[in-house]
């Protein structure tokens, strides 16, 4: 099958489906890939970088008749009736937001696949284009942010005086989040960071992020994305907002609820309290915007001389990083679609990652898809079911019978100690307390030491070459070999295991 | 000096003796619970050993001065000549052991010990037959003595092959073992009846019949036992040597020998106890075998999904960049021999600021604290190796963990899977480190033959080869 790589037709669009090295990833799938001559170029892919990688550049026409095409914005009207009835076409749809592109693939039978609806579940982390987006685009982010913050990020004390370190309060700790606060961190700014989701806390964390805390109940999330929150928690995290925001002099937001517009968090007052020079970078503009004052796509400066930059293609400003990630997500689809490495698209809608991407076939709409169930908040859901059945299994033994054994061995033992011998009683005392005395010596013994524990009681055990010495002086030939015999394997054992615990013991050091 | 050999104050002086022996043994064994005493303890038990023998030979010097004995210089020469032949072959085992041959040693140890029971039981009641017979409690004692020693002294040597790799590690599963072994003891019982009532000759018959049918049970009871499952029952059979040993105390009225044997069997005892709650399961279902073989069957067939790749170089710079790293080696550290460029790569780490620590899973490896001792053997210090209970809360701290040669030991299956043959072990939980990279030769199972849903966790990477190897190139990576 043919794969084409067209040029994207949106205002301004700096990026493409596929670099060289992805391309040539896609022909070692058994695909014939064609490139749209200057697809790549404003991802500093040229023409020739494609054919340099063997892959062919052709012409619009040939691009648009292949059997799959890929592209990262959804294709326009004009773009899906060039298309043949029958092919596929991969690319960002919004599926949910556009009922207008899936009636139309609906109706020119074209199979439509959306890269922006791939289940957030692990195993289609290789292939989620969000993700990889997101991540570009949080770095960037931190970037645009120093570039319009008239300071450093990192303190410093110099000899011209004492330069603060800045301080960046991030919102939404999805991927776009994390890599802001990475970046940021990583620039040497002080970052706080919040999402509406407590257990992200260890993430941001782990980011080196601290994580602001709000006084009221949190829902775990169940399908990996953050839910609106009700009114009493909305005001409870108002404040909190306007406060991190007035104290910040970076506020990254990046909240966003799928499917709804995004929440207003910073207002118009809060801004107008910001510190001078202070700058906001909106990563839900392209949904409405985090703040009140955010206009879309523009970079906003305010009375008190904020900045808000509403950029939305923060991603694609990264181009020829985006393109490569983008083309990688695309490779690792296909590879699940190619099960026999042949150049053959199979479409098994029993895979629930294709049968979530699967948004129109042979015209018929499929969206929306079932729901997935995602791992979000595995371990809780998980091990619950396993401590019930152990429960269940280990019901405590009838305590009765405990008394009813120890009567029995005290009834034994009375029996043994009337009717044996005084002289092996004394033995027996011996024996029972030597008995105890090693419970409680070794019970807590480190588990470090176990085997040179384990060699010392070995040499030590050897002491039964005390009966064979006692023994070889008998005039019974036949005792005197044995014992010798017994006295032979007895030392081994004491002079290789005391010596073999020494060497080991030598060998344990501390720092 | 024979006036000195008979006179009544002697015997009292050689029991002094034995009970400060005796306290020097249980000297050792608490002095070895810590880092700090152990080596103080190894020198109490080589002081007690050495006063212990010291006593012994006068008092055999002391009985040659009675009775018609054999004269004492030729008992003595006999003694002294025994003694340093098998002196000098410990000696020599001990120096020359590679740290990775231990489990071996220590199995082939213990069958030393059960022989020498067996022996010295033997003689015991050889000896009192020549004198005129032996009472009944005598008997009972040479029986037991002799059976835990027979067992001990086939069981050892089967473990010793299973280890050395001279015996398939899997387990041998022979329809009906359980009743076979029931057989065993029943007959031995019954022979044990005939034994004490009978005082002639014949007495000898019922004691050798029972000796070859202990002989049978050590082999099958062991035989009947998987590789993995070797720390609990190298433990046990030391524990076995030490009843063996008391055992013989008994026969020989020596109360040295009662203390020191019951000390051994019980330490040996409560070792084993460790190592099976350590794996979650009970002592008699790891005594009576067939552990390991269920594994490959059960467990339904499951889409784990994939598992990713790393190199050797990208590990090295995962390592370089990380803040914490902690290392859970496995039995395949010790295969690969992966010991010492594990050291040098944790050397290199710490010296660039990265905070190396390793953990240990209690039964990693093939002999209880197997792993402490290569990696002591290695040059680690012992401080930055630490246990599973210790470190399990820390793996959400931590950037990189590599796992060398582990794998049910790191399996998430064990918690997360009800229905898997390993369900419940305590498992060192390594996947809520951000990173993980697993020293792998193949997708194979592990000893328990079940799959581990850690090799396709998303933060897993596999690194293929062999340990050493691929932690060797990590270590010229690193520079």
């Amino acid at each position: 099958m043919r794969i084409g790589i067209p040029r994207e037709s949106r205002e301004g669009e700096t990026l493409v489906a596929a670099t060289p090295t992805t391309a040539g990833q896609l022909q070692a799938l058994g695909y014939e890939v064609v490139v749209e001559r200057g697809a790549g170029i404003a991802a500093a892919q040229p023409d020739d970088a494609f054919e340099a990688a063997g892959i062919r550049v052709g012409d619009a026409e040939e691009v648009w008749t292949s059997d799959v095409v890929v592209k990262v914005n959804a294709p326009t009207p004009d773009e899906i009736w060039r298309l043949r009835a029958g092919a596929t076409v991969i690319s960002l749809m919004a599926p949910a937001r556009s009922p207008k592109l899936v009636e139309q693939l609906q109706a020119q039978r074209v199979t439509g696949l959306a890269m922006d609806a791939v289940p957030r579940i692990s195993r289609a982390q290789a292939m989620d284009v969000l993700s990889s987006m997101a991540n570009v685009a949080g770095y960037r982010a931190v970037v645009e942010a120093a570039h319009a913050f008239g300071r450093q990020f990192t303190g410093q004390v110099t000899a011209a005086g004492k330069v603060p370190p800045a301080r960046v309060f991030v919102v939404g700790a999805g991927v776009a989040g994390l890599a802001a606060i990475g970046a940021a961190g990583s620039m040497g700014a002080i970052v706080r960071a919040f999402d509406v989701r407590p257990e992200v806390a260890e993430q941001v964390e782990s980011m080196g992020a601290e994580f602001v805390t709000v006084d009221m109940e949190q829902e775990v999330s169940s399908d990996g994305y953050a839910k609106e929150m009700t009114a009493d928690q909305e005001a409870a995290t108002a404040a909190m907002y306007d406060e991190e925001a007035r104290n910040a002099d970076i506020v990254i937001t990046t909240a966003l609820i799928p499917g709804r517009p995004a929440p207003r968090l910073i207002t118009a007052e809060t801004v107008a309290a910001m510190r001078t020079g202070s700058v906001i970078v909106d990563m839900a503009a392209a949904n409405g915007g985090n703040v009140e004052l955010t206009r879309t796509d523009e970079k906003v400066v305010t009375d008190n001389l904020v900045t808000i930059l509403g950029y939305t293609d923060l991603a694609g400003r990264l181009a020829a990083q985006t393109s490569q990630l983008y083309g990688t997500n695309v490779v690792n689809l296909l590879k699940l679609m190619t099960p026999g490495k042949d150049g053959e698209l199979v479409l098994d809608l029993e895979d629930v990652v294709v049968r979530g991407i699967t948004v129109a076939r042979d015209g018929e709409s499929m969206w929306p898809p079932p729901p997935v169930q995602v791992s979000a908040a595995p371990a809780a859901a998980v091990a619950a079911p396993a401590e019930a059945q152990k429960a269940v299994e280990k019901r405590p033994p009838d305590p009765r019978r405990k008394w009813y054994g120890a009567g029995l061995a005290a009834v034994l033992f009375a029996l043994v100690a009337a009717y044996s011998p005084p002289d092996f009683l004394g033995h027996f005392t011996v024996f029972v307390l030597a008995v105890f005395v090693g419970y409680y010596v070794i019970s807590n013994v480190a588990h470090a030491l176990h085997t040179p524990l384990m060699s010392e009681t070995n040499a030590i055990s050897g002491i039964i070459l005390v009966g064979g010495i006692l023994q070889v002086g008998s005039d019974n030939t036949v005792v005197t070999v044995l014992a010798l015999i017994a006295v032979l394997v007895a030392s081994i054992n004491i002079f290789g295991g005391f010596l073999v615990t020494l060497r080991m013991l030598e060998m344990f050091r501390k720092d | 000096m024979s006036d000195f050999l008979t006179s009544e104050q002697l015997p009292g002086l050689i029991q002094a003796a034995y009970i400060i022996a005796g306290i020097l043994f249980i000297g050792a064994l608490a002095g070895l619970s810590k880092h700090e005493t152990a080596k103080r303890g190894n020198l109490f038990g080589m002081a007690g050993m050495g006063l212990a023998l010291v006593a012994t030979l006068v008092l055999a010097a002391r009985n040659s001065q009675f009775g018609d004995q054999r004269p004492l210089g030729v008992t003595m020469a006999l003694i002294l000549v025994a003694m340093a032949v098998g002196g000098s072959i410990g000696a020599w085992r001990a120096r020359t052991v590679e740290m990775t041959g231990m489990p071996e040693l220590v199995a082939m140890l213990h069958s030393f010990v059960g022989l020498a029971a067996v022996l010295v039981g033997y003689n015991s009641w050889l000896e009192l037959r020549d004198l005129g017979g032996s009472d009944a409690v005598h008997d009972v004692e040479v029986f037991v003595g002799v059976f835990i020693g027979a067992v001990t002294f086939t069981g050892s040597i089967v473990a010793w092959a299973k280890l050395s790799g001279r015996m398939t590690s899997s387990p041998l599963m022979l329809p009906g073992r359980h009743l076979l072994n029931l057989a065993i003891l029943v007959g031995s019982t019954a022979l044990a009846v005939w034994f004490v009532v009978d005082d002639g000759e014949l007495g000898l018959v019922p004691l050798l019949l029972m000796t070859a049918l202990a002989l049978l049970l050590g082999f099958h009871l062991v035989a009947a036992i998987g590789g993995g499952d070797m720390p609990v029952v190298v433990s046990m059979l030391n524990s076995y040597s030490g009843w063996a040993a008391a055992a013989a105390g008994f026969m020989l009225s020596n109360d040295l020998l009662i203390i020191t044997g019951s000390l051994v069997g019980s330490s040996g005892a409560i070792l084993s106890y460790i190592m099976c709650k350590a794996m979650n399961r009970s002592f008699v279902s790891v005594i009576a075998g067939g552990f390991g073989s269920d594994g490959a069957i059960s467990g339904e067939e499951r889409d784990y999904g994939d598992h990713r790749e790393i190199t050797a170089a990208d590990t090295a710079d995962l390592l370089a960049s990380a803040r914490s790293v902690v290392i859970t080696p496995g039995y395949g550290m010790a295969v690969a021999q992966a010991q010492y460029p594990v050291a040098e790569m944790t050397k290199k780490l710490r010296e660039k600021g990265v905070d190396v620590r390793f953990g240990i899973h209690p039964v990693a490896g093939r002999l209880p604290g197997h792993m402490n001792v290569l990696l002591a053997e290695a040059r680690v210090p012992y401080d930055i190796v630490l246990e599973m209970d210790e470190i399990n809360g820390d793996f959400h701290e931590t950037d990189v963990v590599l796992v060398i040669g582990a794998n049910d030991t790191v399996n998430p299956a064990a918690l997360e899977e009800p229905g898997s043959p390993i369900a419940g072990m305590p498992v060192l939980e390594v996947w809520h480190a951000k990173d993980v990279v697993v020293f792998k030769r193949s997708m194979a199972t592990g000893y328990a033959g079940v799959q581990n849903p850690l090799f396709f966790k998303d933060n897993s990477r596999m690194l293929f080869g062999d340990a050493k190897e691929r932690v060797d190139d990590i270590v010229r990576a690193l520079g």
